[in-house]
């Protein structure tokens, strides 16, 4: 006799031969994953769509103006991997330190941090004018690097020491760096009162392909920069530290059970301070990479949103920093297309719904339909 | 006094979870009036089965009858409209309320306003009419373990609850608290109550009931039969299927140096009251030392300050001679201490990777796991690999993730990644606890190893029989304090201090 | 630089933040974390505004975009109850759904009518107590009045009610909860949903009372996180949580009105003679929240309290431990 035989006979239900039930999954298979990621994203286009033509817009001609503006052509791919560059550094940033259940909200802070450094470094002669670019370039590396990190280290500390939230203070501080970098702009080094500095000198322009125009005409036009290359190189240097070095194996063991962590004798203060100062780092690096490769100069609006776009990246990429980089690309064409499109919140909107199916869809991976036949 | 009228009938109970029949085709029949205890080792099926009965889960298949009607249950609420209630193993109480605000809790009087006072009055009397003393304003976590289980009783019994199921009530009672429990349980019976006694301890069983139903591995093999008609080795048998080794084989031995000290160790708890007072205590390479202890008396924390991952506030901990007090915790592991912690899933294991990535936590910093800043993946996997098969870790391969695998095998895991490194130092926190007989039976064989390689072992664990079974020393903890050292292998003795009722440090260690 | 006036304007601001932490309050106390508020806010604010503009009706306004908040929380609702995904994630995402649907439907609407929509009022007696009366009961908007009035009615729910007995139990032991009969997912949604309604509110509050207008993201100016942060100040108390609301909303307005004087105390104001300096000011609420969160966070640490036990977990009916 079953169980169910006292509700079978109530009224609009199906009579049927079997039930669904939901059930804990007991394994993932390895394709399941990226199966998952691809319809989310498709349902997120999908949704995007019914959305942009409930505002009155064309779903069909903004989808493939969007593909034709970020990939039809040799000059805007490049235009989108110059979009893609600080997107990969955010995303690595995020990624590190969500490894560690860090939820590092700052990295739009953190960016901004970088060029200020990396630029102090020039508009302050701390480096002459004369330098040779080599020596330009690499002070404003390690002066973005370093000005990242320190806005990491901040929340790190208050996180370690005193279980601050995370999530507001890099969030807050994302708020201050914007205030303090405007001050800078209009404050200090106003150019006429415009809301930019300077052009920076020619030593501490980031190579692009196109100065290689005259031997190689093709490359004429792409504005693609040198800041790819330190994108490039920062995703196989993370990848390396989580998955090959022992630190990647502490910050992994911490981010799966942090009570575990501390009982193998890892330090969790001094753990979380340097991730989030590597996260901080990278972010950084994505901010004087934007400035010496594709503004040349400080001005107030050198991000947009590359900071939060790098949590979505991280999060679509599941954390994997090989991952982040196609990721990157794919939503670095989404923002250079979605700049011509109207309304202005759809590139926003676009990556909320996105992120939103991707967490919706991932109970898939936990869980599974099973029918279950009825006696 | 028993009618034979059955008060509640279970007939071809299925139940399932992923991967695990829990209960397969289980029948079960309570008598008004009676005690009936529902016998099984870890992983049974007694809990599930119970659960159900209490509404929590629902059966794939079979049928339940209350009171000659059939029943089914959506919820436990449905259960104990019916006069069902169960008391779980892990009280379903809220530490930061108040004892009458929990036994409140999901009631629909009072229909608005609280006002405690007045129940306050009311619990009070309630519990002066059962026998069960409860303060109504205290706090859930200001209570002692004994105290906790008396508001769960307080709770059933206010709503009206007739039908009483405890599950595995006496695992947190000390032996006079066991004794002061099933005279309550008794006085209930005379009242009226009916009652589900679950239990893996067959000398309880055999103590309290009036009929034992035996289940192993999710089917009944023995149903309502009387005590005085069974023995102990026939009801092990049952519950296990083949011949039970009560006794475990250790050879005598002389202890050796001394791995272990504590001198004038105090500790504070995680709320800030003290739970470790002065306590001296020397442990020797190839001795175990049994200490046991009603939970909640600072075993716990007595473990961490020991493994480095509590501050003491006073006193020196020294690990062959060299302190390790209020030193990280990497530094016991660095001196050869292994920590079988009593927490497998959340202290012990990370539960989302691989067997090889939770068997290497110790060892990870060192050669040959180690290369530089590097982690040698071959070799962490050969380890795995290895120590699958020496422990006999049952999974899929090395890189099942450990949430997948059963108590058993996690903690072979854990066993796998502690002793592997030759301990000189083994802290057992409650190592066989959940386990079934089979696993049971290697983990002690397996610490029974470790001394005789002439690791020095703290054995903290609840089941005193095994303390008595595998220590040669056995110390008492209570209240924070060492209240005996070296007690003699007697339950009413080592039951007496555990309660308070005496502290003999002085007057043993003097007449050693 | 009046400090009568800092304070009624203080008053004013702090509402918005009471409305939305007093709905996080909620949200938090049955577990679940809720870090949408910036998201849902921008809507409330936006859908206030739109609805009120075309139909003048403010209090359709204010209900419209109490619901539409409601309706996004319940999203974040689906996917961390019963999809169990993580809180923190989910909230963000909110967020970025929020911020990006109120941007794309409150396209042109900017600033159309920026006139105060809902009645400001002046209590008759009250407003001639000495210091009090100025500051509470002068010329401040309806909503300020209903502000003074949910700190207590959310403090007696919470603590003196059988409701809000369940409320906190689902949030420190769901699994208790649960086994005393209490249905955990159905009061987690509810309270979610009126976490978001309150969000709504406070977005409404914005846009028709406070600073009327659509102003694209500027709008909220990151009040939503601010109130995110105010709830851990807050210690998880309405009356913390107005109090927190109150000295940031004052803060608000001395760092507008610091700027004006040529004097500051006596003194040659830096502010004045050197506008540039103001980008330091507004650094400061920002700043502030966070010196409120590390107070808070030391508070816990020492009283050994915190947060409900069971935030930002999911619970899973029937899991089997080891």
């Amino acid at each position: 006799m079953s169980s169910e035989s006292a509700k079978s006979g109530s009224p609009g239900r199906l009579n049927l031969p079997f039930e669904l039930q939901v059930e804990p999954r007991l394994n993932i298979p390895a394709w399941l994953g990226p199966l998952v990621s691809v319809v989310a994203i498709v349902l997120a286009l999908l949704l995007g769509a019914f959305v942009l033509a409930l505002v009155g817009g064309d779903p069909i001609r903004a989808y493939a103006h969007i593909a034709g503006a970020a990939f039809g052509s040799l000059g805007v791919f490049s235009d989108t991997l110059v979009k893609a560059t600080p997107l990969i550094l955010t995303g690595l940033a995020c990624s590190v330190a969500f490894r560690m259940k860090l939820w590092n909200i700052g990295a739009e802070g953190q960016f901004f941090m970088g060029a200020l450094g990396a630029s102090i470094v020039v508009l302050a002669g701390i480096v002459p004018e004369n330098a040779p670019r080599v020596a330009t370039i690499t002070a404003m590396l390690v002066a973005g690097v370093i000005f990242g990190a320190a806005w990491g280290f901040v929340p790190g500390w208050l996180k370690a020491r005193l279980r601050v939230n995370e999530i507001i203070t890099t969030l807050m501080l994302n708020y201050i760096a914007i205030a303090l970098v405007n001050y800078f702009i209009f404050g200090v080094w106003s150019e006429g009162g415009f809301q930019m500095t300077r052009t920076f000198q020619k030593a501490a322009w980031l190579p692009r392909l196109s100065d290689l125009a005259e031997q190689f005409p093709i490359l004429r036009g792409l504005t693609t920069h040198f800041g790819l290359v330190f994108a490039a190189i920062a995703a196989v240097i993370v990848w390396y530290i989580l998955y090959r070095s022992l630190w990647g194996y502490e910050i992994r063991l911490i981010g799966d059970n942090a009570r575990a962590a501390e009982y193998a004798g890892i330090n969790i203060t001094r753990n979380t301070v340097l991730v989030m100062m590597f996260s901080g780092a990278l972010a950084g690096l994505g901010g004087m990479s934007e400035i010496a490769g594709v503004v040349h100069r400080l001005q107030g609006s050198i991000s947009p949103g590359y900071g939060f776009t790098g949590i979505i990246i991280a999060w679509l990429a599941k954390l994997n920093p090989l991952v982040v980089v196609p990721v990157s690309v794919l939503f670095g064409g989404l923002i250079l297309a979605g700049r011509e499109i109207q309304p202005a919140g759809v590139p926003r909107l676009i990556q909320g719904i996105i992120l939103f199916m991707l967490i919706a869809s991932e109970v898939s991976l936990r869980y599974r339909l099973r029918f279950v036949r009825r006696r | 006094m028993a009618e034979t009228d059955n008060l509640v009938e279970m007939r071809g109970i299925v139940k399932r979870f992923p991967g695990v029949l829990a209960n397969d085709q289980v029948d079960f029949e309570l008598r008004r009036g009676e005690i009936h205890a529902l016998l099984g080792e870890n992983g049974a099926g007694k809990s599930t089965l119970m659960s159900v009965l209490a509404g929590l889960y629902k059966p794939e298949a079979g049928t339940i009858v209350v009171r000659g009607e059939p029943v089914s249950f959506n919820s436990p609420r449905d259960a104990i409209a019916l006069g069902l209630g169960m008391i779980h193993q892990h009280f379903t109480l809220i530490d930061s309320h108040t004892v009458t605000e929990n036994i409140l809790l999901g009631l629909d009087d009072p229909r608005f306003l609280m006002r405690l006072s007045r129940y306050d009055k009311r619990m009070a009397e309630m519990g002066e009419r059962f026998g069960l003393q409860i303060t109504p304003q205290a706090k859930i976590w200001q209570l002692s373990v004994g105290e906790q289980q008396r508001v769960e009783i307080l709770k059933m019994l206010y709503r009206g609850v007739q039908v009483l199921i405890m599950d595995e009530p006496t695992s947190v009672l000390a032996p006079q608290e066991i004794e002061e429990l099933f005279k309550t349980l008794r006085s209930m019976v005379d009242q009226g109550k009916s009652i589900v006694f679950i239990s893996h301890k067959l000398h309880e069983a055999m103590s309290i009931a009036d009929r034992i139903s035996v289940l192993r591995h999710g089917k009944v093999t023995a149903a309502g039969i009387k005590p005085e008609a069974t023995s102990k080795a026939e009801l092990a048998n049952l519950m296990v299927g083949r011949k039970v080794l009560f006794e475990v084989e250790k050879k005598p031995r002389q202890p050796g140096d001394v791995v272990l000290e504590l001198h004038g160790v105090s500790a504070d708890n995680d709320k800030g009251r003290p739970a470790l007072l002065n306590i001296e205590l020397e442990l020797r390479s190839g001795e175990i030392l049994g200490l046991a202890g009603v939970a909640g008396n600072g075993q716990t924390e007595l473990g961490e300050v020991i493994t480095g991952l509590r501050r003491c506030t006073s006193g020196k901990i020294l690990v062959n001679g060299k302190d390790v007090a209020n030193r990280s915790a990497r530094i016991p592991i660095e001196y050869g201490v292994a920590h079988i912690p009593e927490d497998r899933t959340h202290v012990g294991t990370a539960p989302n990777l691989s067997i090889t990535d939770n068997v290497i936590m110790k060892g990870y910093r060192d050669p040959p796991l180690a290369r530089g800043i590097s982690l040698d993946r071959n070799a962490a996997r050969e380890k795995a690999e290895r120590l699958k098969d020496e422990y006999t870790i049952l999974a899929p391969s090395v890189e099942t993730p450990v949430r997948l695998l059963s108590g058993g095998n996690l903690q072979r895991v854990i066993l796998a990644r502690e002793l592997s490194g030759k301990p000189t130092l083994l802290i057992a926190m409650q190592p066989t606890r959940g386990l079934d007989v089979g696993a049971i039976e290697g983990v002690q064989r397996l610490l029974l190893e470790q001394r005789e390689a002439g690791a020095a072992i703290l054995l903290v664990s609840e089941e005193l029989e095994e303390i008595f079974m595998l220590s040669d020393r056995i110390a008492v903890i209570y209240e924070g304090e060492i209240v005996g050292d070296g007690v003699e292998p007697n339950a009413e003795r080592v039951g007496l201090l555990m309660t308070g009722g005496e502290r003999s440090r002085k007057s043993e260690r003097a007449a050693r | 630089m009046d400090p009568i006036i800092i304070l009624q304007a203080g008053v004013a601001t702090g509402t918005i933040l009471l409305f939305a932490t007093i709905g996080e309050i909620f949200a938090e106390r049955a577990g679940v974390l809720n870090l949408g508020l910036e998201g849902m806010m921008l809507i409330g604010a936006m859908s206030a505004f739109s609805v009120t503009v075309s139909t003048g009706n403010g209090w359709l306004g204010l209900i419209v975009a109490m619901i539409a908040a409601g309706a996004l929380s319940l999203l974040h609702g689906v996917v961390t109850i019963h999809f169990q995904a993580d809180q923190v994630v989910s909230g963000l995402a909110l967020t970025f759904l929020g911020t990006g649907l109120s941007l794309v439907f409150g396209e042109g609407l900017s600033k159309a009518g920026a006139i105060a929509l809902l009645p400001t009022l002046t209590v008759p007696v009250l407003s001639s107590v000495p210091i009090l009366g100025p500051i509470l009961f002068t010329k401040q908007s309806v909503m300020v009045y209903v502000g003074y009035l949910l700190v207590p009615v959310a403090w007696f729910y919470i603590n003196r009610t059988r409701f809000g007995l369940h409320l906190r139990a689902v949030g420190e032991n769901p699994t208790a909860a649960d086994a005393m009969g209490l249905n955990v997912y159905r009061l987690r949604y509810t309270y979610v949903f009126i976490g978001g309604l309150l969000a709504g509110l406070a977005g409404g509050t914005i846009s028709l009372a406070i600073s009327p207008g659509w102003f694209s993201e500027l709008t909220t100016g990151g009040m939503g996180w601010i109130a995110v942060g105010l709830v851990i100040f807050a210690q998880w108390n309405p009356w913390r949580a107005a109090f927190g609301g109150y000295a940031f909303g004052a803060l608000r307005r001395t760092v507008l009105d610091i700027q004006g004087p040529q004097t500051l105390f006596g003194l040659r104001n830096p502010f004045f003679f050197n506008p540039y300096y103001g980008f330091f000011l507004q650094m400061l609420p920002y700043a502030f929240t966070i010196g409120v969160l590390i107070i808070g966070s030391r508070e816990a640490l020492r009283k050994r309290l915190g947060s409900p036990a069971a935030l930002g977990l999911p619970y899973i009916r029937g899991e089997r431990g080891h």
